[in-house]
């Protein structure tokens, strides 16, 4: 084409284009924690094939979706650590829950099985503490009489990466443990005072299967995937519990959701089948929505998947919120307003 | 004619800015991620001050960081790594070009040269998976009981040899730069005149005799100018280093076994999911002062050139 009939033809070219666009569907945005990342890019494509709405997410991280949501560069942000509720009026944010995991300890020792270890937070806090350095020592030989304990240094193994499953663990610890709340306390990085870092689930993981005498903390999903050898862990009611689905929902029951801004740690609940260390991860997104339109959108999808990904969070080893908890987050969404103090979310 | 001379002149013009504006883009780049870190870190300067280099504090849930730490495992493994690198290098380069057949020579360039190529992450995931279980079960029981054993420096080779830790990741970056070194050695030793080295020989030297006395001297500024670069990758060097060096920002001894951090793993780690306020400043301020000690080892070298140069320039 030369230039003469390029510039002949440039315009019905340009409008031709700009025709045969589709009429715009919705597109939604969000960012953040990357421990349901693979549930809401699951979530969005099965929400996509059924409405045609497209969701975007990107699991860049907790810390970067509550700066991204400040930021109002999303729509909607998500955190695996819940923001207190007095920081979620500073900027003017709400929140609500969407799937529940579990935290797992696992370790490597020669001849025991998965299931086979029995430990209680405080046991646990003190091996983590650095204060508890051997398999035979008389407290963990008392919980588990009936094993054969080597005479083994323990190598404790931690996140090296800040991540909400650190944040869950070390909330658990902190419970139980005054020492740990007083000198380590809980976050999504903490001064670690014993043992060696991994990066991601995968890199703790790598560590407790190579180092022998190790014991790490990875989530659910990981442990059933890779079948590591958890322990039992002693909750609150005085019970061994094994981490399952229902040990995970017996936690999400227990919790006081109504009162907090669903600011609820799950860890340490008073169930007397409740796994310790149960944690939910978190949607974060703006009561003033200066875009409505893209609120309620962000809304659907949520409530789409509430309705229908149970399945696909069974699938991929995250556990469903119970009925009554996604009726009282069903209620909290006429929180969020437009401009005109309008609610966005009008119940459908 | 005068219009094409025109034209000419014009096209100059025009290639004499642009390139000029390349130029000073790139001072401009410079001093504008020197301007977004210290505005970046400015929460961290104001709280901490001058104390944030030597505190080996890192608790982000108290909101009180340090960068001794970091600084420590950053500055030790460049070491370690140079220790080991400089002598293999020098090893190759003279092997390359002195002592090998020369139908081995360009098989055995190539294949450090390719060596340079592979992405950081391979080294990382080959160190943690294959590199350090052979380094616990074999190279560190056998240090332990060996440099272990001398008084002085027994406490860098104590502790359980778990494999990861400062020295593996030493060792790793050791492995990473060791190309970078050996093809600048390489590219310099081809360089002298093989007149001098002719003469050399004639006078009944042998190899030695002149890679020290006639090769080495020639060659001074490329070879100082080679490890600068080695160091400078190894300062820098974030996935191999994040995924051996265990990522512990504890410093309660002084042994090489025992895991740490370097400024580019914490960087890492952490970055992603640290909350806004001082957390990130901190990592910001761990950022500058990597910034600085790259900066310090960049003018350390040139000053080391330009005595080199000098030196030379009062003896002819």
């Amino acid at each position: 084409m030369n230039f003469t009939s390029f510039r002949k033809y440039f315009p019905a070219a340009l409008a031709s284009v700009v025709m045969s666009l589709p009429v715009h569907a919705a597109e939604v945005t969000g960012a953040g924690a990357s421990f349901p990342a693979p549930l809401y890019a699951k979530w969005a494509d099965a929400y996509q094939k059924a409405t045609g709405n497209k969701v975007n997410y990107q699991s860049i991280g907790s810390g970067g979706g509550i700066k991204q949501i400040t930021a109002r560069t999303v729509d909607f942000g998500a955190s695996d650590m819940p923001l207190k509720p007095a920081d979620l009026d500073k900027d003017g944010l709400m929140q609500f829950p969407t799937v529940i995991g579990g935290v797992v300890p696992v370790v490597n020792i020669e001849g025991i099985k998965p299931g086979d270890l029995r430990l209680s937070g405080a046991v646990l806090a003190e091996i983590f503490l650095g204060k508890i350095q051997k398999w035979n020592d008389k407290a963990i030989v008392a919980l588990n009489p009936k094993l054969a304990l080597p005479d083994q240094a323990i190598a404790v193994v931690h996140r090296a990466d800040g991540s909400g499953t650190t944040f869950i663990f070390t909330n658990y610890l902190s419970k139980v443990s005054p020492e740990w709340k007083s000198r380590i306390s809980e976050g999504t990085a903490v001064q670690w005072p014993a043992g060696v870092g991994g990066k991601g689930n995968e890199g703790v993981a790598a560590f407790v299967q190579r180092l022998k005498g190790a014991i790490g903390y990875v989530e659910y999903a990981y442990v059933k995937q890779n079948k590591l050898p958890h322990t039992l862990l002693q909750n609150a009611a005085g019970n061994f519990i094994a981490p399952d689905e229902t040990a995970f929902k017996s936690a999400a029951a227990g919790a006081n959701w109504n009162k907090s801004a669903f600011y609820e740690i799950l860890t340490d609940q008073s169930g007397k089948d409740a796994w310790p260390i149960t944690g939910a991860t978190f949607i974060l997104m703006h009561k003033l929505q200066d875009k409505p339109q893209q609120g309620a959108e962000a809304l659907k999808f949520f409530e789409w998947s509430f309705r229908n990904g149970g399945k696909m969070a069974d699938e991929l080893d995250y556990v469903a919120l119970p009925e009554s908890l996604i009726k009282l987050i069903h209620t909290s969404w006429s929180n969020l307003k437009d401009g005109a103090g309008k609610a966005v979310w009008a119940g459908k | 004619m005068s219009a094409s001379r025109q034209q000419r002149s014009l096209g100059d013009w025009v290639f004499f800015n642009l390139t000029r504006l390349f130029a000073v883009l790139t001072l401009l780049m410079m001093v504008g991620i020197i301007v977004s870190l210290l505005i970046g870190a400015w929460p961290s300067l104001r709280e901490f001050g001058p104390g944030f280099l030597w505190s080996a504090e890192w608790n982000p849930p108290l909101n009180r960081f340090g960068a001794l730490v970091p600084i420590y495992g950053t500055l030790v493994t460049s070491l370690i790594a140079l220790i080991i690198a400089v002598p293999v290098s020098f090893g190759i380069a003279l092997f390359l070009t002195e002592l090998s057949p020369r139908w081995l020579r360009r098989p055995l360039g190539i294949a450090i040269e390719l060596l340079a190529g592979i992405p950081s992450i391979v080294y990382g995931m080959w160190g943690l998976l294959v590199f350090s279980p052979l380094f616990a079960d074999y190279f560190q029981p056998a240090l332990a009981a060996t440099l272990g054993q001398v008084p002085l420096i027994k406490g860098l080779f104590e502790g359980p040899p778990i494999g990861i830790g400062l020295l593996c990741a030493g060792f790793i970056l050791a492995i990473m730069i060791i190309p970078f070194i050996a093809s600048v050695m390489r590219d310099v030793f081809e360089i002298t005149p093989p007149m001098l080295k002719e003469s050399a020989y004639a006078l009944g030297g042998t190899t030695w005799e002149i890679v020290w006395n006639v090769v080495l001297p020639y060659t001074r500024v490329g070879v100082v100018g080679g490890i600068m670069l080695g160091l400078g990758r190894a300062l820098g060097e974030t996935m191999a280093v994040t995924f051996v060096i265990g990522n512990s920002s504890l410093l309660d001894n002084s042994s090489l076994f025992a895991p740490g951090n370097s400024i580019t793993s914490a960087l890492a780690n952490e970055f992603a999911e640290a909350t806004p306020g001082l957390h990130t400043a901190a990592l910001i301020e761990l950022g500058l002062i990597l910034f600085l000690i790259t900066l310090t080892v960049l003018v350390i070298s040139k000053l080391l050139l330009l005595r080199f140069v000098r030196q030379e320039g009062s003896r002819t």
